[in-house]
């Protein structure tokens, strides 16, 4: 092992150049998986006919495939219906695509939880069915949801790793570059990114408990 | 339509690559489920030192990523001398990752058993080991059964990290085949299809149980 | 082939889809540094390259990163250098007068092809093989180098070529290259595992995952000047021609690299960057 090797400077740099790339990925991932979990979610609890059983059936499916599959598919098979995209892109509509099937349960059986009598009590009061789910139901499953979101989320930021088959320059393709160069490198650079995932998802994790907590 | 010949043609690495798959996550889910257990008793039993281990497992564990665990079975232990197969690096690296979670499922059916049983099982006499063996697990695992199915679905799908370290898995197949034919889109819907066969069911049965759950409470 | 597509998927596809338009309208006003100009690309279709490159100012071409002597990303410098990249150097001076007006792009021998019918990159310069099997999906350049198929092992090893190679033994290759279909004809009892690229191939052989590591020598003498425990052997058993592979159809590009192809060598420009990598003259 050669912890003085494997944390060389030039090393090290390289290690947070793939590391912003994992961030810019989660980041944007993120924000899209749950505008697009929202809109299934609110799709399949206002059960909309047809689209709302569309919707079921490719959120089961989706939810049962494992995410490499899904990442292969967009980079090596979306071309041939003539959907190009480059890695970066590819990787972002996988996780899009698999974390919005996780996510879009959450929503929905947050929905659920809101109880009928409030629904009722707001369309007796003569808000449309719309306004009942925008301004009384959706604010108050969204912060029922926070936990399991973020749990989600962190699910998500590490399932990033998984482009290193697609040889995007994130992270954990940053670290087997390094590994390459010397067997002795393997653990210690191991070690250190383990350490940079654990940072963030675990400052994660105690930010959403903070947040449960104070909703409780 | 789908090209079937690719599916026949190479009928036989498919399956290959699906008993292996099958292999991989019934063996990772019978390690993770005993090691998994083990942390959860590690993080409530009332010894301190035990439930520092126990915490460290699960937080270090869950937050990092599958494949970097599996990469340290693979290309880390041998760096010090400790040489594993593809198929045995990648199983014990999803039994080590699918143990934390396994972990919280289990803890969490435990403290689902109310206090208050608990406490009365003591009083009458019996001891933490006699309490948890006859009052607390039993209920606690019924409550742990459906998200155990999910841990397993997770399980199935997670075992296709093993075809990026040449596991011999369904997707190590599925992509060789899908390389050396250049055809992606219809191995890789076989492959999908492939996984759908185990994880489905499961799904549909995890489903079944959750309600019937939610019913009995 | 596209006609029959939204038949074979159902569900899924309407999820793609769904995520498709989502991210293209969040793509559309951004220019990050990871944007390419897929979405504008022709496939198929010659829309000439040549042209496309003139557009741009811009020669994107795909190039191994983990491959030392043909392209190597350096994680210090972050450049990548190597044969591959001097050859598209010389593209770029000839189309656009300036060898620095390039984009590099990282492929494996899975991605490359991929990549190039996506329109992500203009050419692949990548130490590929020319097969008949290619030639269905790419056009190719003339011959730009001649390399054979070889084992790498570790210097201490009894394996001195395919004779030596035994039952149970096993062969790390990287996945979607040539090396793997020979290996499993010209050595039928060993075990052959493919990984995701080279490196990663390197890593397995490196850390015990193999007993040798099978592909072109070019790319052998490579990784063991990388790492003095292993060592090549000295055997070829394939010849492993290399083209630099463009769009089908591409007539006009095909000839401005050939034409620049025989240049080079009348010129001597190529031996020298032949010298500059392997360290020898081109035998003719």
């Amino acid at each position: 092992m050669d912890f003085i090797g494997a944390y060389a400077p030039s090393h090290l740099t390289f290690l947070l150049e793939g590391f912003w790339v994992t961030l810019q990925v989660a980041f944007l991932s993120i924000a899209l998986s749950f505008v697009v979990s929202v809109i299934v979610g609110v799709i399949r609890y206002a059960r909309i006919p047809v689209l709302s059983q569309v919707l079921a059936t490719a959120v089961e499916l989706v939810r049962n495939l494992p995410l490499l599959l899904i990442i292969f598919f967009t980079y090596f098979a979306l071309p041939e219906i003539g959907i190009k995209l480059d890695k970066f892109y590819a990787a972002i509509l996988a996780l899009v695509i698999f974390e919005s099937a996780m996510i879009s349960e959450i929503v929905r059986s947050g929905l659920n939880s809101i109880e009928k009598g409030q629904i009722e009590a707001a369309r007796s009061s003569g808000l449309t069915y719309m306004q009942t789910l925008w301004h009384v139901v959706l604010p108050q499953a969204l912060r029922r949801m926070v936990p399991p979101m973020v749990s989600q989320f962190i699910s998500l930021l590490k399932d990033t790793s998984l482009a290193v088959v697609i040889a995007l320059p994130e992270l954990m393709n940053h670290a087997q570059i390094i590994n390459g160069r010397n067997v002795n490198y393997v653990i210690p650079t191991f070690l250190l990114v383990a350490v940079m995932y654990f940072v963030v998802n675990y400052a994660l994790s105690i930010i959403s408990k903070r947040l449960e907590n104070r909703h409780a | 339509m789908i090209d079937m010949s690719i599916l026949f043609d190479h009928w036989d690495m498919f399956l290959q690559g699906f008993g292996n798959t099958l292999k991989a996550s019934l063996l990772a889910l019978i390690g993770s489920f005993l090691l998994g257990t083990l942390m959860a008793v590690f993080r409530i039993a009332p010894v301190r030192p035990l439930n520092w281990l126990g915490t460290a497992y699960v937080e270090f564990i869950r937050n990092i990523p599958l494949i970097l665990v599996v990469f340290v079975f693979f290309v880390g232990l041998p760096a010090i001398g400790i040489r594993l197969e593809s198929f045995v690096a990648g199983t014990l690296g999803l039994t080590v990752y699918t143990a934390a979670f396994i972990a919280e499922t289990i803890r969490a059916g435990i403290l689902a058993v109310s206090k208050g049983q608990t406490e009365a099982a003591r009083s009458s006499g019996l001891t933490y080991v006699q309490t948890m063996r006859y009052v607390v697990l039993p209920q606690a695992i019924k409550i742990v059964i459906p998200p155990m199915g999910n841990q397993f679905i997770n399980l199935v799908k997670n075992s296709s990290v093993l075809g990026v370290i040449a596991g011999l898995d369904l997707m190590y197949f599925g992509d060789l085949i899908s390389a050396d034919t250049f055809v992606t889109f219809d191995v890789y819907i076989f492959v999908a299809v492939f996984y759908l066969i185990l994880t489905l069911p499961l799904s549909l049965l995890v489903g079944y149980l959750e309600r019937r759950l939610a019913r009995a409470r | 082939m596209k006609k029959s597509v939204w038949k074979k998927v159902t569900g899924l596809g309407l999820v793609l889809m769904l995520g498709a338009s989502v991210l293209a309208g969040c793509g559309a006003g951004k220019t990050s540094e990871g944007a390419s100009q897929g979405g504008q690309a022709a496939s198929g279709a010659a829309a000439g390259t040549v042209a496309k490159i003139k557009e741009r100012g811009k020669f994107v071409v795909g190039v191994k990163y983990d491959l030392n002597l043909f392209g190597l990303k350096d994680p210090a410098t972050g450049n990548v250098e190597g044969f591959d990249i001097d050859i598209a150097k010389a593209i770029a001076k000839k189309v656009l007068g300036d060898e620095n007006k390039i984009e590099l792009k990282e492929v494996t021998s899975k991605t490359r092809i991929p990549m190039l019918k996506n329109g992500e990159i203009d050419a692949i310069i990548a130490t590929m093989t020319v097969t008949e099997e290619r030639k269905k999906e790419v056009d190719f350049s003339d011959i730009y180098f001649m390399a054979g198929q070889s084992l790498l092992v570790k210097k201490d090893s009894p394996i001195n070529g395919l004779k030596d190679l035994q039952k149970g033994m096993k062969v790390v290759t990287a996945k979607g290259s040539t090396s793997a279909k020979n290996i499993r004809e010209k050595a039928p009892d060993v075990e052959v595992l493919e990984f995701e690229n080279y490196a990663e191939a390197f890593t397995a052989l490196k850390a015990g995952q193999g007993d040798a590591l099978t592909t072109d020598n070019a790319l052998l003498y490579g990784m063991a000047k990388q790492d003095p425990n292993y060592r090549v052997t000295e055997e070829t058993f394939t010849e492993e021609p290399y083209g630099i592979a463009i769009n089908k159809g591409d007539a006009e590009f095909v000839k401005t690299v050939n034409d620049l192809l025989k240049e080079m060598k009348d010129n001597g420009e190529y031996d020298k960057i032949y010298e500059k990598w392997i360290g020898e003259k081109p035998k003719k």
